[in-house]
């Protein structure tokens, strides 16, 4: 007799990986532009486009709030959804050790996310 | 046989259960013509130079799916598969990856017929009919729905393409997946709530990750990867939804 079959928890985590995929596919390569090339070389924008006072307004903005948490959350979820299977396919199955570690950090970002958030006020 | 004979030399995974501790390679000097497969190869190696070698094969022209091979290191059936196109390098052919040999190029496929099995491939009709109300019909766009999948000649390229079925044999794995898709998307047919468990399981299809192997290798366009992702957003959706719907979705 084979084992009964176990419902299996995995549309939880491939559903968050997803969503992080799809956002960060849409917007990754332009917050990469923004962050990381736009504004340090002094290019199109701004120079003050993400001073202090503009980023916390941007952060304090109901909406700026649900982004920066969006990102932050999804991104970190699909990473570690990645992370997890990539050790698989290379030999590593550490199983609930390796679970436990890259969803548990996922949900440490997450967490700390959050409280930032809502700690930096409205 | 004039001088212009071409010989290829074709290196074959031996294993022998009985004599052997563990497999090991053999290579054979084998004439050849352009229009040689490999699987002519091998029978040429079995006729005329050592009757011993064992390998399956029926119809020779990729229908039957019984002559799959890794050649070269590709999953493929030896019939569609020429000896040409390696001329003049070594044409290496070995048992189909992530299976246990049963010997020489014969793989145990044990798993895979109760995988099979498992997926009840068959249609479970939606309705009982009586022989009065005559057959179940079926509009075009119907049979366009499921057609595709129902191609699948069991010839396992699939399986030993797939990483993933390399890494855990319990996943149920392309073919069997392709196969139970279509018998769910079928219109006359009423056992989705049934096999949608096993979709759902840790043996189903989240153990795939959209490597896409497997629909490459398929002799017959079956397009398996297809199936099991189309069956991610199901599953997914029937974890999310089981308690709206009105009797609770698949267990």
């Amino acid at each position: 007799m084979k084992a009964p079959l176990k419902r299996s928890n995995a549309p939880i985590f491939w559903a968050l990986f997803g969503a992080g995929g799809m956002l960060s596919a849409l917007i990754g390569p332009m917050l990469v532009f923004i962050t990381g090339l736009a504004l340090p070389l002094g290019l199109l924008l701004p120079a003050d486009t993400m001073s202090y006072p503009k980023m916390l307004a941007f952060a304090q903005n109901f909406i700026g709030k649900g982004f920066i948490f969006a990102v932050i959350a999804l991104f970190l979820w699909h990473a570690a959804h990645r992370i997890f299977h990539s050790l698989h396919d290379i030999g590593i199955h550490a199983g609930t050790g390796a679970k436990l570690l890259c969803y548990g950090s996922a949900l440490l970002g997450t967490l700390i996310a959050a409280y930032a958030l809502l700690a930096i006020g409205f | 046989m004039s001088e212009m004979q071409k010989t290829i030399e074709i290196e074959v995974l031996r294993y022998h259960p009985e004599k052997d501790k563990e497999p090991h390679r053999q290579v054979f000097e084998v004439p050849f013509t352009d229009d040689m497969s490999v699987l002519q190869g091998v029978q040429y190696i079995k006729d005329y130079l050592d009757g011993s070698l064992s390998f399956r094969w029926s119809c020779r022209m990729a229908i039957c799916g019984s002559c799959g091979m890794m050649i070269n290191g590709v999953p493929n059936l030896s019939c569609q598969t020429f000896l040409r196109d390696y001329y003049p390098a070594r044409v290496r052919v070995e048992a189909l990856a992530h299976f246990p040999i049963e010997r020489d190029l014969v793989i145990n496929m044990e798993g895979f017929i109760e995988k099979l099995e498992s997926i009840q491939p068959y249609i479970i009709p939606k309705e009982e009919r009586t022989l009065a109300q005559g057959e179940y019909l079926q509009t075009p766009e119907q049979l366009n729905a499921y057609e595709q999948f129902s191609s699948c000649i069991n010839c396992l390229l699939c399986y030993a393409a797939c990483p993933q079925f390399g890494l855990n044999s319990s996943f149920i794995g392309p073919a069997a997946t392709a196969l139970l898709h279509r018998y769910n998307v079928d219109s006359r047919d009423g056992g989705k709530a049934e096999r949608m468990e096993l979709i759902n399981s840790e043996e189903g299809v989240f153990n795939c990750t959209a490597v896409g192997y497997c629909s490459e290798v398929c002799p017959k366009h079956v397009d398996p990867a297809n199936a099991v992702n189309q069956n991610k957003t199901n599953s997914a959706a029937d974890y999310f939804l089981r308690f709206l719907a009105p009797k609770g979705g698949a267990k």
